[in-house]
């Protein structure tokens, strides 16, 4: 009955989905958000502990939502550790676009790590349900809000 | 009652496949693509908006290419016309509901609209600080946030009946809650969420006793049985037209005429006054009084043809057809392992939440939508309730007068199939 949602929801996420990485509230962290979409229920807190160079050293999240979200933050969490504030705001406005805009209509995000944009590639699937997008959005959005020191986030303020 | 003015089909058969003959939609196909074959339409998604018959297309149609014109107005002959068919809706709505007269019956935007009138205009004459408006837990945002306005601007305070663990009112604490300060109860006659159908005649029966005013939110429960406003002794009762059939954009606030005339307008404009100068301005008397401006003349005539259908099918008939379906889903969802129902009051309308182990709702929603089974997830405008339940979101089947077992087939076959999916 499923089978064209194998490109939503593929192994990768559903594996994510199930068992979360980086799960949880950590002891330590020196900036969080909360976020918050209305629409569905979701809600997501963000825990990062970023150093005084600017990188991301370590990053948490926890909260409920779908399948989609849940993976989402999951990737994010693994992707973004060790990666310095601007690489996660390019890579966040790449996986922004990845979600929302045609191939040919995505903007130049500079060069990012291959590994990373791999990753985030079994999100795709998600531009085909404009109705998921929020959900696959609002891990980076919250972690672009504790980034820069705002406290919650709601993915009905945020342009999509 | 409605029922009872039905020589043709009163006492035939409910004949669900005849009924869905009436309703273009239910014939199409989605999620069509190159190289796939659609999905019949297995629509479940009634509680949010319903499906239009036939004959409500071609009431709207026909108004605006044979009859349109501005009311209230024009001594013209299409406004005549016009005039007459709105107005028309007026009865039609006050047979519905067996109000008294059709001056008791107000027409608004949509259900939230009847609420703000009734906050804004009531509540803002009547009600001082201090005072309370009744509540409940299982209320629609439409019925909660209006009084949090008013709240806000003259300092009433809001009580709210808890739920219990069924999904029925707590009565003990509703009685409990009927204090001098209380002036108005207002509640649902049938919860969105869970389906519980409210003892309407019970609650206004003890919140009379105290002298208290009581309004019902009757958005899901007119579309499910028959509604008598006399019977159950209602001050006020609201509901909307898109979830009875009828078009978006007109909806009714039913209210005891001796209330509305002391009730002053909320909105001004054209159409509610009697004369106008700059020095005074008298209003027009009730219900006229709170139709502000050019109303919605093809949906209120759209409504009075919805009106029509479901009289003509019977309330009766369609609350039968839809219980037996209730009964038979409850019955198969329970069967399901890992899912529950929110929501299992003794007395309920077609209405089916639910939640399912280690899935979230919202991935419900989008495998079942991909077997074509529409139907809602989320928190259903109801934050307060989902929380009682210990619950972010659900999702939520809700059934109406075209619906079939098979459908119920259906969903169940696209839940397990879901199931199975993230198993
Ligand atoms: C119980 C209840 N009350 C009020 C409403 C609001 O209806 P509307 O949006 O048409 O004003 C709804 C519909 O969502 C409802 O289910």
């Amino acid at each position: 009955m499923f089978d064209d949602l194998r490109d939503l929801y593929q192994e990768v996420i559903l594996d994510h989905g199930k068992h979360p990485r980086n799960f949880g509230k950590p002891a330590a962290f020196n900036r969080t958000a909360r976020g918050d979409n209305p629409m569905c229920g979701d809600k997501i807190a963000i825990y990062l502990t970023v150093g005084a160079d600017g990188t991301i050293q370590d990053l948490h999240f926890d909260g409920r939502g779908c399948a989609i979200s849940q993976a989402s933050a999951s990737l994010m969490t693994e992707i973004l550790r060790g990666k310095s504030m601007k690489e996660a705001e390019a890579l966040f406005g790449y996986f922004h676009d990845m979600c929302t805009k045609d191939e040919d209509e995505q903007g130049d995000h500079g060069t990012l790590d291959e590994d990373a944009t791999d990753k985030l590639a079994v999100l795709s699937g998600v531009r085909e349900f404009p109705m998921r997008v929020k959900c696959a959005t609002l891990a980076w959005h919250t972690m672009n809000a504790a980034l820069h020191g705002e406290a919650t986030t709601s993915t009905e303020n945020a342009s999509f | 009652m409605s029922d009872l003015l039905n020589p043709t089909l009163g006492n035939a058969p409910y004949d669900v496949m005849r009924v869905r003959q009436d309703f273009p939609i239910l014939t199409r196909l989605v999620h069509e693509k190159k190289g796939r074959a659609g999905k019949p339409l297995v629509y479940l998604d009634n509680g949010a908006s319903a499906q239009k018959p036939r004959a409500v297309i071609d009431a709207m149609s026909h108004l605006l290419e044979n009859d349109y014109a501005n009311v209230h107005r024009g001594v013209h002959f299409l406004s005549q016309r016009s005039t007459d068919l709105y107005e028309a809706t007026r009865d039609k709505v006050a047979r519905f509901l067996n109000a008294p007269s059709r001056e008791n019956i107000v027409f608004t935007r949509n259900a939230t609209e009847a609420f703000n009138l009734l906050a804004n205009s009531w509540g803002g004459r009547f009600l001082k600080a201090g005072d309370a408006v009744v509540i409940s837990w299982m209320e629609h945002h439409a019925n909660i946030v209006p009084w949090q306005l008013l709240r806000d601007r003259i300092g009433i305070n809001i009580k709210v009946v808890p739920v219990l663990d069924d999904g029925s009112l707590d009565m003990a604490a509703y009685e409990a809650m009927l204090t001098p300060e209380v002036k108005l109860v207002s509640i649902t006659h049938a919860s969105n969420v869970l389906g519980t159908v409210n003892p309407a005649a019970r609650i206004a029966r003890l919140a009379h006793a105290k002298g208290i005013l009581v309004a019902f939110d009757g958005s899901q429960a007119a579309v499910h049985q028959p509604v008598d406003v006399q019977a159950i002794d209602a001050d006020f009762y609201v509901f909307t037209g898109h979830k009875l059939y009828g078009p978006t954009g007109i909806g009714v606030l039913y209210g005891r005429k001796e209330l509305l005339d002391k009730m002053p307008p909320w909105q001004g404009g054209g159409d509610m006054i009697s004369t106008v100068s700059f020095e005074n301005t008298t209003y027009r008397e009730a219900p006229y009084r709170f139709e502000a401006g050019t109303p919605a003349i093809v949906e209120g005539i759209g409504l009075g043809a919805a009106i029509d259908y479901v009289s003509a099918l019977g309330m009766s008939a369609i609350q039968a057809h839809e219980q037996r379906l209730l009964a038979y889903a409850t019955h198969r969802l329970s069967e399901i392992e890992g899912l529950r129902i929110i929501g299992t009051a003794p007395d309920k309308a077609a209405i089916i939440s639910f939640t399912m182990d280690g899935i979230h709702p919202h991935d419900i929603g989008t495998l079942l939508d991909r077997g074509g089974v529409a139907v809602r997830v989320g928190r259903h405008c109801a934050e307060p309730l989902m929380d009682r339940f210990g619950v972010g979101a659900t999702a939520r089947a809700s059934f109406g007068l075209y619906n079939t077992e098979a459908e119920v087939d259906a969903l169940v076959d696209a839940v397990q199939a879901c199931k199975a999916f993230f198993g």
